[in-house]
């Protein structure tokens, strides 16, 4: 073969491979327009069904069309892939092995399709996968860091019946220091307990402790969720102000000592019905960052950070659950104020609860390190 | 003209469940009645057991029977946010396929709920699996994806931190998806075919788990909603009202249910009404000790039956509301019961099913236990009860027909 005849075919290659790249993109494109209200979805049944008579080539186009696929797209391509796994493996087509587990070490995929990876990657070879977990323990996927942490936590439990206490805790500490998962947490907090080490879980949690509390202020008639008492507009912890019935309102320092960092209004404030309470909480951080500011209630909720509304949940009775309520924004490096405000309505036949709980993330729900202050109202 | 009759009847039979079907939540009508032959009232791990399968995840959802096949939703993961759609060959147990997506809506729940609560509908064609995230699925009966909606980002104001169970149901060619909330609170008609909106209803902004009833009378479909403040009647094609009665609290889990010409609905947490409705909406009687806890009242021939949290089995006349028998037995009760023939089956928690030969002197027959936890309704088809707990979905049958 000449140098021109290689050339001739070289390109001929090139140019077959780029036809195949497009016919893929077609085919995968009705799939990825799904958007809203359905719109889209004749498109995409039409288009699954030449999908899913397409080979395992299909599959890697499909995970990274999977990154920037809205949820509706997102439902249609792993449908997509599914399909064209399940028709591989019954007519014994071999599936891209090197290909997934490199996609699955590639983080700057999206989660859910590194996770689909993961899911193919684990339904054929099922050695290759659990053994790719030791490298997911900081993964930014929650789905597959949760599944690197209960191999841990297989292990640890393995230490234990061995009687290998040494290595059960440093197993189970490992494995806590990874965990992002509230009922994984919660399992490591027992089994480190039973062996004897404290966990502190507010901290692990990332869980604010120290609050200043103003209340009551009136929340007759549900008008006090959209009333701008002074807090709102300007933080001075050596003022007073006038509340509810009259009464002379002051800021009163406040300390949690629950795990899960629950402040209960009622038993700070005393038992009220159609009240709003603030709380405040100075914290110090290192860096400008990203935080995601989570909190649990079971009343009508705003947050405030640093002066902005960052989330406001108008009704209550909703049951009071970790990470229910999600105000997004960016901590600022040095001091940053965090204002909540908690209105109790008047169905307290329904619920007295009157309490937050409140912490500091990034968007895995790891903690935040925060100093806080010591002021003095 | 005949041919679109013609036209009309196919369509009737392409999207109407066949009749030895429980093809929904509390079955065929929603009544919880069935009439199998032959169905065990005694069993065991090792007796009577047909098959056994092994669930990938959670779920407080029913089974659900169409064509011999069982489905069932599941979830598991990080926040229970991985959706899991299971089919099953209902003579043998052997999975015929299995789906998995991910919640794209909210998926916070209480603790003992989660994201597979609303149960699926199932027809011969296709099977429809919404779950608390407000991710709803249209997949025929090989699992091949026909449509989806993330209601969750339709409707963004929707939420539910308790966690959505509320069932859809079919009406002819509509699903009705309810979606009560105390956000953007809301009851959506969809075209079973398209998953397009047909039609949305304002709801009160509240949470309600009551499934919707489609209440087949001789002068029409009404579809029934019921929450906390008030009761209405639509037409299930357009949503069109009929009329509300908002005059009592109601109750928001257990679902309204048709007995004759009157309605039966529990009042918040006070009584068992029956209503004779409207317009205007007139009530016939009301029973304090006939109020059920969470299940939703059975009824069948003249006589109706709840379970309260006491775990009190009540039997009365529909007619009068008038008890004629109680019986205590060990719950507590999440599950409905459900009724074949003579026999009334209550699942437990605990996984146990008490099983009740009812008449003028009701008889328990049988206790039987499999495993906790079992808050799912059982569905009784294809010769067979199906339980599921949180780990298996049992069938319970005699030898496979």
């Amino acid at each position: 073969m000449n140098i021109f005849m290689a050339a001739a075919l070289l390109s001929l290659l090139a140019v077959g491979e780029a036809v195949e790249k497009k016919e893929q993109e077609e085919l995968l494109r009705p799939l990825q327009r799904v958007g809203r209200e359905g719109v889209g979805n004749a498109e995409a049944a039409a288009a699954l069904r030449r999908l899913r008579q397409q080979g395992p080539e299909y599959l890697l186009p499909l995970l990274h069309a999977l990154d920037s696929a809205g949820p509706a797209a997102a439902h249609w391509l792993r449908a997509a892939g599914d399909l064209i796994v399940e028709q591989a493996l019954a007519t014994g087509q071999a599936l891209p092995i090197q290909e997934l587990e490199a996609f699955v070490r590639q983080r700057q995929h999206a989660p859910r399709s590194r996770e689909l990876a993961y899911d193919w990657l684990a339904r054929v070879q099922a050695a290759t996968a659990t053994r790719l977990l030791s490298e997911l323990l900081d993964d930014p996927s929650l789905e597959l860091r949760r599944q690197a942490v209960a191999a841990v936590i297989a292990q640890g439990e393995q230490a234990l019946e061995r009687r290998d206490r040494p290595a059960a805790c440093a197993l189970f500490r490992k494995a806590l220091t990874a965990a992002r998962d509230v009922q994984q947490v919660q399992l490591l907090s027992q089994r480190l307990q039973q062996l004897g080490i404290e966990v502190d879980l507010a901290a692990h949690f990332g869980f604010i402790r120290q609050w200043y509390l103003l209340g009551p202020f009136d929340n007759t008639n549900n008008k006090g969720f959209e009333t701008i008492f002074p807090p709102e507009k300007q933080i001075s912890l050596q003022a007073t102000y006038p509340g509810k019935g009259g009464r002379l309102l002051r800021w009163q320092r406040y300390q949690t000592r629950d795990p899960y960092g629950v402040v209960d209004l009622n038993e700070a404030l005393g038992k009220e019905q159609e009240v709003v309470a603030y709380a405040l909480a100075v914290v110090f951080v290192e860096q400008e960052r990203p935080v995601e500011v989570r909190a649990g209630s079971n009343n009508a909720l705003q947050i405030f950070l640093n002066g902005q509304r960052i989330y406001a949940r108008p009704f209550g009775h909703h049951g009071m659950r970790l990470d229910q309520h999600i105000g997004r924004g960016r901590l600022r490096a040095g001091r940053n104020e965090i204002l909540v405000k908690v209105c109790q309505d008047a169905q307290v036949r329904v619920s007295h609860l009157w309490a937050f709980q409140l912490r500091l993330c990034d968007e895995l729900g790891g903690a935040i390190p925060f100093q806080q202050a010591h002021l003095e109202p | 003209m005949r041919r679109q009759a013609g036209t009309l009847l196919l369509g009737v039979l392409l999207v109407w469940p066949a009749q030895a079907d429980w093809p929904q939540f509390r079955g065929p009508e929603g009544t919880g009645v069935a009439h199998l032959p032959d169905l065990p009232w005694r069993w065991s791990r090792h007796d009577n057991v047909r098959w056994c399968a092994s669930l990938p995840g959670r779920g407080v959802s029913s089974p659900v029977v169409a064509g011999n096949r069982v489905y069932v939703s599941a979830c598991s993961g990080a926040n229970g946010a991985r959706l899991h759609l299971l089919c099953f060959d209902a003579s043998n147990g052997r999975l015929l396929w299995q789906r998995q997506f991910w919640a794209t809506g909210p998926t916070t729940c209480h603790p003992k709920t989660c994201l597979a609560a609303p149960t699926p509908v199932a027809t011969q064609e296709a099977v429809y699996a919404l779950f608390s995230s407000g991710d709803l699925f249209c997949l025929d009966q090989d699992g091949v994806l026909l449509w989806c909606r993330t209601l969750a980002q339709d409707y963004p104001a929707f939420t539910n931190d308790i966690g959505l169970a509320a069932s859809p149901v079919l009406a002819a060619d509509v699903l009705v998806v309810p979606l009560e909330n105390p956000g953007e609170s809301l009851v959506v008609g969809l075209d079973s075919r398209t998953g397009r909106t047909r039609w949305q209803l304002p709801r009160p902004k509240d949470s309600s788990w009551t499934t919707p009833l489609v209440w087949r009378r001789p002068a029409g479909t009404w579809l029934v909603l019921q929450s906390g403040t008030r009761l209405s009647a639509h037409a299930p094609q357009t949503g069109q009202e009929y009329w509300r009665w908002s005059e009592r609290e109601l109750a928001k889990i257990p679902s309204p249910v048709a007995a004759g010409t009157d309605l039966l609905l529990v009042a918040g947490r006070e009584a068992l009404l029956a209503l004779h409705p409207g317009p205007p909406v007139r009530l016939v009687w009301q029973s304090a000790k006939l109020r059920p806890a969470m299940a939703t009242p059975l009824v069948h021939q003249d006589r109706l039956y709840t379970i309260n949290s006491a775990g009190i089995l009540s039997c009365a006349a529909v007619a009068s509301g008038k008890i004629l028998w109680q019986l205590r037995l060990p719950g507590p009760f999440s599950a409905s019961p459900v009724l074949n023939n003579d026999k009334i089956y209550l699942v437990n928690e605990e996984g146990v099913t008490q099983v009740v030969q009812l008449g003028d002197k009701p008889q328990l027959l049988s206790t039987n236990a499999l495993e906790p936890t079992m808050l799912a309704t059982p569905a009784l088809a294809a010769g067979a009860l199906f339980l599921r707990s949180d780990q298996h979905l049992f069938c319970i049958g005699g030898k496979a027909p």
